[in-house]
Formats: structure tokens, sequence, C-alpha cells
């Protein structure tokens, strides 16, 4: 399996600009609107795509990707409609690296073998897990592993120098800081407490490091592109689908277009 | 994992969990990474403490002087006299109750809460928060922050605020703030999730008291250390009235923290029995109940592995009891793993059999009990007719029913 994450994040790298990660809930508002709104976020120049795992109980979100979950479900969404979703994504755009994003309890409710098999097979590359710290790897880390899948590891302000290795330790695909110290789409942290963060983590791994958290305007994404490998952007896209629902995809392609000229434009520190 | 041949482990029921939390294969820390420094940090102080005399003194202060313990153990005789009544000759074994209810603030929750905000003192931490159902928790935690002059935020689920308006109005006099939770089903489990997110954007200054057995590692194993106390009292009691260890233990389960408090200072004794009763709501068959055990599914929510009430997605159901106590789709992970060795019996009691054995209780002992306990009380009329009359049944009867008359006067039709 060629490893569309680090060709992407190379290709970025050659063109001297961060990469562009975005999030979206799966079957947000409704499974049959999802492809519209993914086909968007690649128009607009997403490089990597975090498709959300709708889960009743999203404790670490804030209210925007709260309330997705919620249409999502609402709406019906199993995870096999989720599966579905990233097989026909594959297919439409087979370069493109696409992320599994969600909480652990959908993902190992069949067991995350079970889990592990069905993803490689809608050509997922990657899954973010966020309630499966490094201690509790065992319950899903070993399945990915052997499936060929990143496990995408999350950092954070309180991961200290001391716990940092553990973080690392299995992780792959690329490093995601979490740059506030709360839940998802709230505040956004001080660029200056983000480019420290980002040197501390860089140098300490090879693996290329996205930041997420609070991103919502071109500038805010330039600035952290200027020192991060990747910018993550959830919440503001997730507004834009809660409030244009079936109609959202323009919207999204628009303003996702928006932060990837901010990316284009904005010199990288490296 | 090995072990010297020469030197075998203690063989034990009371030596869970193991160092990363786990009890078998529940438990555990499944927290987003910007909190799982704190629960870390949290397991230090708590060892710290623990290893502490200083710690314990405080603590037992409190328990006698301002929460009244020890509490009384009670031989219920007229309970005793009217089960065996209805049971067959030489039937209907001895009921004491372990009077929980007669706590500062009505419930054993208080035990735990003082046992944290110790913790909280300990740790410099300078504000409070607590998730709250019926209301319970979080009056006994605004009332242990005024007691420490800590300001309090406690979450509380929309829906449960509408129907357990007088908890309101005692947490806020108290002095605790009490913010609605309008997501989700906008009962207990929204209201946990909504302090956990509050608890993850104010990681430096801020201890969340969660209020049950469950949660991450160390909150299971802290939990049942301050609610042992109960245990502990009830094994010196009955040996002391009684002449020897009960037959039966009977505790309610919601998240299990008043029955794990009865039960583990009692889980090497060999010939005591231990009953778990969880709520089946309108019958475990209708699928509108809160019986994690008997109705789901291993899974993870709320920083643990536990039984979970779920869909085959894994998404969580929505719990029913007509007890918002027990009304939780999830269960301590100490009590999933001792229904797993077979340690304790788990069974159910439905909200119709809970408000028999309420009335039956105010009738037979002047005791109005809370709806938790009116179903182990339930469960204590089921077993003792068909146990011997020199046998003994020990139950926790760990709240008041005060702040239930309101739901009771509905569900039999009485206008107040």
């Amino acid at each position: 399996m060629t490893d569309r994450l680090a060709t992407r994040f190379s290709k970025c790298r050659a063109e001297g600009r961060a990469a562009l990660v975005t999030f979206v809930t799966a079957g947000d508002p409704t499974p049959g609107d999802s492809a519209a709104i993914l086909d968007a976020l690649v128009a607009g120049g997403a490089d990597i795509v975090e498709l959300g795992m709708p889960f009743t109980d999203p404790m670490a979100d804030g209210p925007a990707i709260q309330l997705a979950n919620l249409r999502s479900l609402a709406a019906g969404t199993k995870t096999s409609d989720i599966l579905a979703i990233a097989v026909a994504f594959r297919q439409r755009h087979p370069d493109v690296p696409l992320i599994m994003m969600g909480y652990a309890n959908p993902m190992i409710r069949r067991g995350a073998d079970w889990f592990a098999t069905e993803a490689v097979k809608a050509g997922v590359d990657g899954v973010i897990c966020v309630d499966i710290p490094p201690e509790e790897d065992q319950e899903l880390g070993p399945a990915l592993r052997a499936a060929g899948l990143h496990l995408v590891r999350l950092a954070t302000p309180t991961t200290d120098a001391a716990r940092l290795p553990a973080v690392l330790h299995g992780a792959s695909g690329f490093l995601y800081y979490v740059s506030v110290a709360g839940i998802t789409g709230k505040q956004q942290a001080q660029q200056a407490s983000i480019e420290n963060a980002v040197g501390k983590l860089k140098a300490a791994t090879d693996i290329p490091v996205a930041v997420g958290f609070g991103v919502r305007t071109p500038e805010q994404a330039a600035a952290i592109g200027r020192v991060a490998d990747g910018v993550v952007v959830g919440s503001a896209i997730v507004d834009l689908v809660g409030s244009h629902g079936h109609q959202a995809a323009p919207f999204v392609q628009d303003y996702v277009a928006s932060l990837r000229a901010a990316l284009n434009t904005a010199e990288t520190v490296a | 994992m090995t072990q010297a041949s020469t030197t075998p482990l203690a063989n034990s029921f009371r030596a869970q969990p193991d160092e990363n939390g786990h009890f078998g294969q529940f438990g555990g820390r499944y927290v987003a990474e910007t909190l799982m420094p704190l629960i870390l940090d949290l397991d230090r102080h708590y060892r710290a403490a623990m290893a502490d005399q200083a710690f314990h003194d405080e603590f037992d202060w409190l328990m006698k002087h301002y929460v009244g313990r020890p509490s009384p153990l009670y031989y219920a005789q007229r309970l005793t006299e009217t089960l065996r009544e209805s049971a067959p000759e030489g039937r209907g074994a001895q009921v004491w109750f372990k009077r929980d209810e007669l706590n500062h603030t009505g419930a054993h929750k208080i035990n735990n809460c003082i046992g944290q905000i110790l913790l909280a003192k300990r740790m410099g931490k300078t504000r409070i928060i607590a998730e709250t159902g019926a209301g319970q928790h979080g009056v006994a935690t605004a009332t242990v922050a005024a007691r420490f002059g800590l300001p309090c935020v406690i979450y509380m689920g929309a829906r449960d605020i509408e129907r357990q308006q007088p908890n309101v109005f005692r947490m806020k006099l108290l002095g605790a703030e009490v913010v609605p939770v309008q997501s989700g089903a906008k009962t207990l489990k929204d209201a946990m999730n909504e302090a956990l997110r509050d608890w993850v954007a104010n990681v430096h200054d801020t201890f969340y008291i969660i209020g049950t057995a469950a949660g991450p590692h160390p909150y299971p194993e802290l939990v049942r250390e301050f609610q042992s106390v109960i245990g502990r009292e009830a094994r010196e009691q009955i040996q002391e009235l009684a002449g020897r260890l009960p037959d039966l233990l009977v505790a309610a389960i919601g998240g299990g923290s008043n029955a794990i408090g009865l039960f583990h200072p009692f889980l090497d004794d060999a010939d005591v029995a231990m009953l778990g009763i969880e709520a089946a709501g309108h019958g475990i068959e209708t699928g509108e109940h809160a019986a994690s055990l008997a109705g789901g599914t291993p899974g993870i929510l709320h920083g643990n592995k536990t039984f979970l009430l779920q869909d085959a997605d894994g998404q969580i159901a929505e719990a029913h009891s007509i007890s918002a106590g027990l009304d939780y789709p999830g269960i301590g992970p100490e009590h999933s793993w001792l229904k797993d060795i077979g340690r304790v019996q788990y069974e159910s009691v439905t909200d119709t059999e809970a408000l028999d054995a309420f009335q039956l209780l105010c009738r037979t002992e002047g005791i109005i009990p809370a709806l938790e306990p009116a179903h182990a009380i339930a469960a204590v009329a089921r077993k003792a007719r068909a146990m011997n009359r020199d046998q003994i049944i020990l139950a926790n009867l760990c709240g008041r029913g005060d702040k239930d008359i309101f739901t009771v006067a509905d569900a039999l039709g009485v206008a107040m």
C-alpha cells in the first residue's frame, strides 16, 4: 500500500507550505449529503480529510461538533454508512489521505480487528481515537498497526516533556497537536504558545506535526502554517454544514479555498 | 505475566485494580490526552494521601463530627416478622439495615465527597465541579464545597432540573452554581459529558468530584476507598450485635458506589454472599431499564471500560428508572469484574416492585427510604422468604426518601 499521508506531506513540503487538514462529521446532516461535502473539501484544496464518526457522547467536543454528531445520528447514520461513505470517497479520490476520527466505543464495538479490517477495505489511511491514550493502546493500536493503518496520536498543552515519549511511541502518520486545553471549536491559542509547542514537538519526532483546535480564519491558518507541517480545521466547517444543511457544499468549498489560499502564500519557516 | 512459584500472591478479591486501574478487562483510563496528565497527578496525590495518617485523621474527624458516623446498624424486627408471615414454615431471614440514610445530607454520597474535597485541598485546587442526576451528589458536593469555602459548579441535565427542583434549590442555597445541560438527552450522562468538558478546559485549578465508583482510574478505586467506611463499620457492628458475619449483603446499584462501599470489606469472607440490585425500570424485556449488567455489553464510556447499555454500533442508549439515582446506562467497572468472576450476584427490580418495597418499609419500620434503596429492599423481601430464620441479611439503606415523595405520589396517582 502506498503511504498516502507521507506522500501528501512530502508534496506539501516540496511546495513550501503546510498541509490543510479538514474535518467533517460523517452523515451530517444526512449520510446522503456526505459525498458532496467531502468533494467540496477536496475541491477547495484540502490535502487530508478527517471523517468524524458520530457518537452519542462526544465529551471532548464543543457545541459545533456535538450538534453535528446529533444531526448525523438523528438522520440514522450507522457504522456501515460511514464505511460506505469512505469506500465511495476512495473511489472518487484515489490519492487523498483519509483519516477516521472518533471515540473508542464505536470503533471497538465489533472488535478492534473488525474495525481495522473494515477501515482498510474502505481505503482509510489512519485513525484518530480521542479517548484511547497511550496507556490503553492495547485496545486499538495493535489491530490498527497489524492492518497497516496509521494511529495518529494527540499531544496537548498538558503533555509535558516527561510524557511526550510515551505519546510518540507507536504514533505514526502525523502528530496532532491540540493547541488548546479544552474542547473543539471554542477558544484559540496564542500564536506564541503554538510556536513554542510545535518547536518542542518537532525536536522530539520526525513525523509531521499538525496543529488544530480553534483554528477559524485564513489568517490564523497561515500563521500556524508557517511553523507547523499541517493545519487542522474542523468546527468552522461543521458550522457551515450546520447552517446550510443540504446546500452546504459550495459554502464549504469557498471557505476551504480561502484557507488553502492563505496557506499557499504563507512562507514556511522550514 | 509471571510470578515466582515460591511466593504465591495472596488469593484476594480485594487486591484490584492493578496499577493501571484495570479490574480484569474492565476499568482503565480512557480519556483525552489533555486529561491524562491530570489523572496521573490525581493518582500520585491519592496514593500519597493514603500513606499519610494526617489525611486519614482529618477524614475520620469529619466523618464523625460533620457527617454523623458511624451510622447505626439496625435490626428491622417488624419488617422481618412481616416477611415471615408470607414465608414458608421456618423461613424468613433476619433483616438488618446499615442506616446510611441518617448521614448529613441524607445519603451515602457525602462519604465520597468528603474524601474527594480533602484530596482537592491537598492538591491546591481552588474550584470544584461535579455532575448530578437526581441532585443528591450535587447537594453533597455543594455541601462540602461550602464547608471548605471553594466555588462550586454543578452540571445537571435540563430535564433533570425540571424534575428535581427542590434539590436544585438546595444546591443554590449552599452557594453552588447549577448549570443546565442542554446537550443529548439532557440527563445524567450528558451532565457527566459536560463536566468532563469543563474539566478539560480548566485543568489547572479545577477538581472534578465524580459521584460514583466509575470514570477513569483512579476514581473507581478512590470512591470505593471513601465509601468502604460503610462496609468496615457494618462488618464490625454485625459481629458485635449478632455475634457473626451476615449470610447475605444487599445493595442497590446505579453506578454502584454504595454497593461497592458495603461489599468491598467483605469480599474475602467466603461465607458472605452478595447481591447487587440494578433498576429494571418497566422491565428488562421492554428495553426501558437501567440494568447495564443484565441488559448491556462491555464498552467504553466516561473514561472506563464496563458494561453499558448500547446498540450494535456502540451508540449509548438512554437508561430508564423511576429512581433518578439509578438512571445511568453504565456501571462502575469493579461491579462488571465481580459479576464476571462470579463473586457477587446481580439481579434487578422493577419500578413497580421498588414502589411496593418503598411503602412496605414506610409502614413496617417508620422509615421512608429513597427510591434507590427501595430497590434493594424489594430484593431483600424476595430473598428473606427463601432463607432460614437464623440467617442474616444486611442491606444498605443508602438514602432517605424525602426527595422522592413527589415522584412516589405521582406514581401512586396522588395529587399534592
